[in-house]
């Protein structure tokens, strides 16, 4: 995902921001990492360079 | 395991490419294969997609486009002036279900409209005060659909329709008064 996506993203559970994590990174992309929500403090995983913004229980 | 482009992503297209301006922050929502969103780069500030299977997620960025992996757009917070939706509107019987993900992209629950009512009930967050939504539906959803954007204070018109052998698809312009 490119960097400038982390300013629309939000917790799709309480709407809060988001705290990210960057385990690996491109030149424009974040390819993996964290997003943690700053309120209710769920993690969201960003994987092959895709944030996952799907709740724990709908995640398969 | 990802959605083949249709007549109704082909209605999405038409309707898409006669209603983009150059200054609209697109989204859509369920983008599938990028059959749509592929054909507005370039037409448009900004394009978002949405989808909610992996497999969908994985392809849209492999063309490129801006992908987010949620349920219509809650882990987004952005508000968009043309938001795109070509969503599940039939009701998939139990028998024909398989499990997978193709099943999430046809099957729009009861009425083939719970899929479509959530969006409904989420467009305010996702559209800019003087945005427009273009929504795919069926004759099958009628008249539900209609009541369900009244309800919620939306304006709607009906601006493009494909005449299938089963059903009538309609592209469904809606906005706020």
């Amino acid at each position: 995902m490119r960097r400038k996506l982390l300013e629309i993203l939000a917790c799709p559970i309480c709407k809060s921001d988001l705290k990210v994590e960057v385990h690996e990174e491109s030149e424009e992309e974040i390819i993996s990492g964290k997003l943690r929500c700053k309120k209710c403090n769920v993690e969201f995983p960003i994987e092959n360079g895709i944030p996952n913004m799907l709740p724990p229980e709908l995640r398969t | 395991m990802i959605y083949e482009p249709a007549e109704d992503s082909e209605l999405l297209l038409e309707v898409a490419l006669r209603e983009v301006r150059e200054e609209d922050e697109v989204v859509e929502i369920g983008a599938g294969s990028g059959f749509v969103a592929e054909r507005l780069k370039g037409k448009c500030k900004f394009l978002l997609t949405t989808d909610i299977s992996p497999y969908a997620a994985k392809e849209l960025r492999k063309k490129g486009l801006d992908v987010v992996r949620t349920d219509i757009a809650k882990g987004v917070k952005k508000k968009f002036s043309l938001v795109l939706f070509n969503p599940p509107y039939l009701e998939l019987e139990d028998h024909l279900k398989k499990g997978d993900w193709l099943d999430v992209a046809v099957d729009g629950g009861r009425g083939g409209i719970e899929v479509i009512e959530r969006f409904l009930n989420s467009l305010d967050e996702i559209l800019t005060s003087n945005g427009r939504a273009i929504l795919i539906a069926s004759s099958y959803n009628e008249p539900q659909i209609y009541d369900l954007i009244e309800g919620l204070g939306f304006k709607y018109d009906i601006v493009g329709r494909r005449n299938l052998f089963f059903e009538k698809l309609y592209a469904i312009k809606i906005w706020r008064e």
